[in-house]
């Protein structure tokens, strides 16, 4: 490949240099197919479905068990998303896309897992200040409003 | 010095003639200075009629090389603001004893070590950072360019849009007086009124576009335009840090966007998200920004460290030891640096699982960088070592961060850190891996590459003057520092009480006044090369006999970089390449398709820039009207297909001619 064609541009950078191992065609990623976006599209609605129904039709007695029951269906449209909009799977770019997709996930897990964690010891730890002092850092109350 | 809230008008909205600091004579006589300077450089360029010339080369160029380039200059331009900056506050901790107060007052004082703070992290170190692997990870890839050469020219602009809206702050308003990370409630707009921190805010956050979208087009770059044969784990090691940490900025920085973006909410719109009423918590903020800051450190360190990897290897004529392991603990780091943020406030209020867990991770992560400290140790051993200036800042580098990343591993214990949390020795420490660490890494990089970059060498002599000069006076400014650390001497004081520390203070400025000579000497090196020029031509492309494939083209490269892209077939292509006797290809060129030079990116840059005045100064109208052009514009260039050419092959014969020439001529 000693005369390979110029390449260093933008548009046609895809066909050049990449991985050795690398055997997909120029843009390395699939494009979907009708019955694949059919299927997103209807577990998209399903998924919408259930959740808007639990809460309108007043499934659960606590808002906190509905809050994490509509939480965990948001968690699966995004996968739902990404399988069949995005077209992530393993193979795409070599493995790219799924490498990223994880490290992607690893750290939005630390950041907000974290977060949680410290900004919850930091409210159990605060001190009780009077009530009419309001230069406090931070009040307990304040605490659980934001979150 | 904040004026009385005056109405705003609707031209100008609250920038007034009270807004430029006739007041102070120290500002005064430094503006006079950077006028005069100003009118010179601008008289200088339309006297030699250079404005076409500066155009078309330079400014609108999306030549991964030139950009480098000029990321480099923003750097050394910005290094010495924010070594004035320096400066002035060792003078001021030097003489501001027992009832005297200096020549500082508090709140100018405040605003030079906020503004010496994010000059020296946002404008020097990221741009220097940058510009090394925008110059260096193409031509060691075997690329033309990067993946986006235009996003690339619009990176750089928006860095430099930062910096000009910070460099404004001097002369029009003022800074944030608030430290370089702005914590509320300090930062809120009860406590900073004026204009200072909406000043830091815009200037990140323009110039963090810059940043993020460099990342992106680097990650792009190295994931997909390697040279055929370079496998991942063939791909020089300074490419690998340059991998990770572009990885961390496209990480990371959405979060410093998206906390600098809250923070504005509750100065524009009266939001609460970090106020300390209405239910805000300022804790959030510290919590936010240090999960971007932490990875920060390491995108200043990685590429550091791969540069003396590079060093290392070349000069002691050896292949890097433990390349392997060397990859896996760079990418261990790039992990790890998100798991340590809170070691940044143990302080804060967290429990002992907390603290322990951080104060833990924190340790751990000098595991992987002492197994890099090794490998470099071991591939000096029975190396044949030659002690050229990068080489020698290696080694000082070895040492000097040896004892930062002990005294960082001290910090890391928290019952430990709560004795010396905001005192001077975290200053000297995190001066002590930034300038040990990143600092010394950018100049053996200097050193390492500029002859490849212009076509002749750094002078000797100054080099090694400007070594020993930054060398010992980093030693002489920052030791005194740990010592009043340990004695309980906090940070950001302009004035203290006691007349026993001043004489470690003195100390401190003396060793200021050798790094300014360290500096004086850098400059007076790059001058008395371009004037030896001749004497120190480098004709070969290869002047360290290199092992990397950046030494395999000429120096300076040509625009293609590679008349033909390189095969790949080991570790340290351009040695293997030159062990199999490698013959340079005289003919058979072919036209190279190459991307065209374009303004777009300084027009959106200049309107970012703009928007960015009008929204610290409140001057609503022009906020919308340049933002609404900064959209059309943007939209404007999208159209615009003309933007690739090819350089005709007889235009490859001639410089590939050339350069055989002067090979011959060496011969």
């Amino acid at each position: 490949m000693s005369s390979a064609p110029p390449a260093a541009h933008g548009h046609d950078a895809a066909g050049h240099g990449h991985d050795a191992h690398h055997d997909h065609d120029e843009h390395g990623a699939s494009h979907g197919t009708f019955g694949g976006y059919l299927a997103g599209f209807l577990l998209s609605i399903l998924l919408t479905a259930i959740p808007f129904w639990l809460i309108m039709g007043d499934v659960f007695r606590s808002p906190t068990t509905a809050a994490i029951v509509v939480l965990v269906f948001a968690a699966i449209q995004i996968v739902v998303h990404m399988v069949y909009f995005l077209h992530m799977n393993s193979k795409s770019e070599s493995g790219w896309t799924m490498l990223a997709l994880i490290f992607t996930v690893v750290v939005v897990v630390i950041t907000l897992a974290g977060s949680f964690w410290v900004m919850h010891h930091l409210n159990a730890n605060m001190m009780p200040m009077a009530p009419h002092d309001d230069t406090m850092p931070m009040s307990p109350e304040g605490m659980r409003q934001m979150r | 010095m904040t004026p009385s809230p005056a109405p705003e008008s609707l031209l100008f909205g609250r920038l007034s003639l009270e807004a430029i600091p006739l007041h102070e004579p120290i500002l005064l006589i430094t503006f006079a200075a950077v006028a005069v300077g100003g009118v010179a450089t601008l008289g200088a360029i339309t006297y030699f009629r250079l404005w076409g010339w500066l155009w078309r080369d330079w400014l609108t160029s999306i030549d991964h090389k030139k950009i480098g380039i000029m990321y480099m200059i923003l750097g050394v331009v910005m290094l010495l603001r924010g070594f004035a900056d320096a400066l002035m506050m060792r003078a001021q901790q030097a003489i501001a004893f027992a009832g005297f107060e200096g020549y500082l007052p508090p709140h100018h004082y405040d605003q030079i070590f906020t503004a010496h703070g994010v000059i020296m992290i946002f404008f020097v170190a990221m741009p220097m950072v940058t510009g090394f692997m925008n110059y260096i990870v193409p031509l060691q890839i075997g690329a033309r360019d990067v993946a986006f050469p235009f996003l690339n020219n619009f990176s750089f602009w928006m860095t430099t849009g930062g910096a000009v809206l910070v460099m404004t702050s001097l002369f029009v308003g003022e800074f944030a007086a608030t430290g370089w990370l702005a914590y509320p409630p300090l930062s809120g707009i009860a406590y900073s009124p004026w204009v200072g921190v909406d000043y830091y805010i815009w200037a990140l956050q323009i110039a963090g576009v810059g940043t993020l979208l460099s990342g992106v087009n680097l990650i792009a770059t190295i994931v997909k335009m390697r040279a055929p044969g370079m496998t991942m784990m063939r791909m020089p090691v300074f490419t690998w840090t340059a991998l990770c940490t572009n990885v961390l900025i496209v990480a990371s920085f959405p979060v410093l966007t998206a906390v600098l973006a809250l923070l504005s909410l509750d100065r524009y719109l009266g939001t609460a998200f970090f106020t300390n009423d209405m239910g805000g918590s300022p804790m959030m903020y510290v919590n936010l920004i240090w999960i971007w800051g932490h990875p920060e450190v390491y995108i200043l360190i990685l590429p550091a460290f791969g540069i003396f990897s590079e060093v290392v290897s070349t000069y002691c004529g050896k292949r890097l030891f433990g390349y392997a392991s060397m990859v896996y603990a760079t990418v261990v780091i790039t992990i790890l640096s998100y798991l340590v943020w809170l070691h940044h406030f143990f302080t804060m209020g967290s429990g002992a699982s907390v603290n322990s867990f951080f104060g833990i991770t924190t340790m751990i992560i000098s595991i992987p960088t002492g197994a890099k400290i090794f490998n470099w140790l071991f591939t000096m051993y029975r190396g044949r070592i030659r002690f050229e200036l990068p080489m020698m800042w290696t080694v000082a580098f070895m040492l000097t961060f040896v004892i930062g990343g002990m005294t960082g591993v001290l910090l890391a214990v928290p019952p430990a850190d709560f004795v010396l949390h905001n005192s001077l020795f975290l200053i000297a420490h995190f001066h002590n891996v930034i300038i040990g660490g990143v600092l010394f890494g950018l100049f053996a990089g200097i050193n390492y590459w500029f002859p490849k970059a212009f076509g002749f060498k750094l002078d000797e002599f100054w080099g090694k003057i400007s070594f020993w000069c930054w060398v010992v006076g980093f030693y002489v400014a920052f030791m005194p520092l740990y010592i009043l650390g340990l004695m309980g001497v906090t940070r950001r004081m302009s004035k203290f009480d006691d007349p026993s520390l001043q004489i470690w203070f003195v100390i401190a400025a003396f060793g200021a006044v050798l790094i300014a000579a360290g500096i004086g000497a850098f400059l007076m090196q790059i001058f008395v090369s371009v004037l030896r020029r001749e004497k120190l031509k480098d004709v070969t492309g290869d002047p360290w006999n290199g092992r990397t494939l950046e030494w395999a083209t000429s120096s300076p490269p040509p625009a293609y970089n590679f008349a033909f892209t390189p095969v790949v077939h080991d570790l340290d292509a351009w040695n293997d390449m030159k062990r199999r006797g490698y013959v340079r290809p005289t003919s058979g060129f072919i036209p190279i398709h190459m991307p065209k030079n374009t303004g777009a990116g300084v027009v959106l840059s200049a309107l970012s820039v703009i928007c960015g005045f009008a929204l610290i100064w409140h001057i609503w109208w022009l906020a919308i009207a340049s933002l609404l052009a900064l959209i059309v514009s943007a939209i404007v260039h999208t159209f615009n297909y003309d933007r690739d050419f090819h350089i005709p092959a007889s235009e490859v014969i001639a410089s590939e001619r050339a350069r055989t020439k002067l090979l011959e001529g060496r011969a």
